[in-house]
């Protein structure tokens, strides 16, 4: 399995190996997306973890008894209309119409509501204008 | 029948009478009073394209560092300029990778910065750091050079692209099994989508198919500026297969553009990133088509589904030369959404920013309509659709010398 969390540190954690830990302890494949250290210590960590179930709970379960706050990763799109020059390529790779053309102007727009977050739209924006949000609560 | 001269058509421009419509406008007119009479009213007819064009760049002179260099390379922020020109002149092309660019090892590679970037960020006024070294001679000591420059600094930045506003160009899809990382963008296998790059019924050379009135000289729209055209563009191939309008039915004419940087807008010249392709840039190009007669404003009337494009495959045929026939599909149907390629449907996917387009065209309609950019007559033609260019390819020959003349310096 393949699971994307986030992972939240306190100053004290943050000066600790853990990730070498959870890496050694448990075989999971860690992918760091995203990092991130305020100047207080606190930070926080996106990773990808990738293993066998067992793996994947005792690696969750060694990160909670450390006190780490692991929580589900929520993402969203966000369409940087500033950087945008309406080529319009996105739309014909998004499933679900968020970024759709309004075929008599050929104006791109994107809708937030309609959008499930699959990141197609990445790869096919030439200017670099669609780029992933990673939600995040305040470090604690 | 109407007969305008350039002179005639200038002197309403001067007087803030010349009748300016757009190349979209131009179709309702005609659709409402008929060629003959629409070729009477109307003076001008301003055209726009908006989207990836490789073959440009910048010449830059950075003026002379205390003390002198000689550059022999040189980089803007880290992308590498051609320096094999006069000592501190360079330039810089739109499709140039950033030196340290992981490429495609981790393919597809995603290009963030590169030669098209540079120049936006140029135009945008920002600090761009220049680093430049050579092997230092007595007129030239100085062996190295490391600042940072801005538009304003430099003595002179003018675009000279080699080859911008293609007229037509390949629709192209992906018969393999396995998504492909193109110039035309991304690629889904099994024709999953079709990729195009025109602003069809509002692209320059589809409003004047024979090359009547662009030609060496001509003013234009370039990147937000005044801009002209300087030559014939690299691969100007005119004597193709063209439909009963004139337009040609493949890859046909193409322009060599010029102007100065320094006048030009950031909006206008953007850095794009292809994924597993390379940087380049996208050029706003405007041209306005003044209508001399009837027969200029039969072609500036074009519509886009009376402008077709081939469909081929950059799976095999493209990069390999082993073509399959798809036939051709019009600008109307790409517009639309989705075209039916031998039997089967396939999303399209635009490359070029036909709202941009529209935006350029109305842009250099308002600068007309203001008096402030007259038409120019141009000084010679452009080589014409019966000129007997051939388009060449790569000989295949073996060289005398068995080591190579270049890989073993490095």
């Amino acid at each position: 399995m393949k699971k994307r969390v986030v992972l939240y540190f306190s100053a004290v954690q943050s000066e600790q190996p853990i990730i070498y830990q959870l890496i050694k302890n448990t075989d999971l494949i860690v992918n760091i997306l995203k990092a991130d250290i305020n100047p207080q210590k606190e930070g926080y960590l996106v990773v990808e973890l990738e293993g066998d179930k067992d793996s994947y709970e005792a690696g969750i379960r060694f990160l909670k008894n450390l006190g780490v706050i692991v929580e589900p990763l929520s993402q969203t799109v966000v369409w940087h209309d500033e950087l945008c020059i309406q080529c319009g390529a996105c739309a014909s790779f998004c499933p679900t119409q968020a970024l759709a053309i309004e075929r008599d102007s050929m104006i791109v727009s994107f809708d937030n509501s309609q959008c499930v977050v699959c990141g197609m739209c990445l790869d096919c924006c030439p200017t670099l204008a669609i780029k992933l949000h990673f939600e995040l609560q305040e470090a604690v | 029948m109407t007969k305008k001269s350039y002179e005639e058509i200038n002197e309403k421009i001067r007087r803030g009478e010349a009748v300016v419509v757009t190349a979209e406008e131009v179709i309702d007119v005609v659709a409402e009073k008929g060629y003959a009479k629409a070729a009477e009213e109307i003076d001008v007819v301003t055209t726009g394209t908006f989207g990836p064009m490789c073959s440009s760049g910048v010449f830059i002179n950075f003026g002379h560092a205390k003390p002198r260099i000689r550059m022999q390379k040189v980089w803007l922020n880290g992308v590498e300029a051609y320096g094999g020109i006069a000592a501190v002149d360079a330039y810089i092309g739109a499709a140039q990778v950033a030196e340290n660019d992981p490429e495609n090892k981790v393919y597809p590679g995603r290009f963030m910065y590169g030669g098209g970037h540079v120049i936006h960020d140029l135009v945008a006024g920002k600090d761009i750091r220049l680093e430049a070294t050579s092997y230092g001679t007595d007129c030239y000591p100085n062996k190295n050079v490391d600042t940072v420059i801005t538009l304003a600094d430099v003595n002179e930045a003018f675009m000279f692209n080699p080859r911008n506003a293609y007229q037509n160009y390949n629709c192209a899809v992906n018969l393999g099994d396995k998504t492909i990382y193109t110039y035309m963008g991304v690629l889904k296998p099994r024709m999953g989508n079709a990729a195009y790059s025109t602003s069809g019924q509002l692209s320059p050379l589809f409003n004047d198919p024979y090359y009547r009135t662009t030609g060496i000289g001509t003013r234009i729209f370039l990147g937000g500026g005044i801009g002209y055209v300087a030559w014939n563009g690299t691969q100007h191939h005119p004597n193709v297969q063209r439909g009963e309008n004139g337009v040609p039915m493949v890859t046909a004419g193409t322009l060599a553009l010029i102007g100065d940087l320094k006048q030009m807008d950031p909006n206008w010249l953007v850095g794009l990133s292809y994924l597993g392709y390379g940087p380049t840039l996208a050029v706003g190009v405007g041209i306005p088509i003044p209508i001399l007669d009837e027969e200029m404003l039969r072609y500036t009337a074009v519509k886009d589904e009376e402008i077709l494009m081939p469909v081929v495959d950059y799976h095999q045929g493209y990069p390999y030369g082993n073509h399959t026939d798809l036939g051709f599909v019009s600008f109307k149907d790409l517009k639309s959404g989705r075209v039916n390629i031998k039997g089967k449907d396939a999303v399209t996917t635009p490359q070029s920013s036909y709202p941009r387009a529209r935006q350029i065209a109305a842009i250099l309609k308002a600068w007309i309509q203001a008096g402030k950019f007259e038409l120019t007559q141009p000084v010679a033609k452009l080589p014409g659709a019966d000129s007997p260019i051939e388009f060449k390819s790569l000989p295949d020959r073996q060289p005398s010398g068995a080591v190579s003349m270049v890989r073993n310096r490095r």
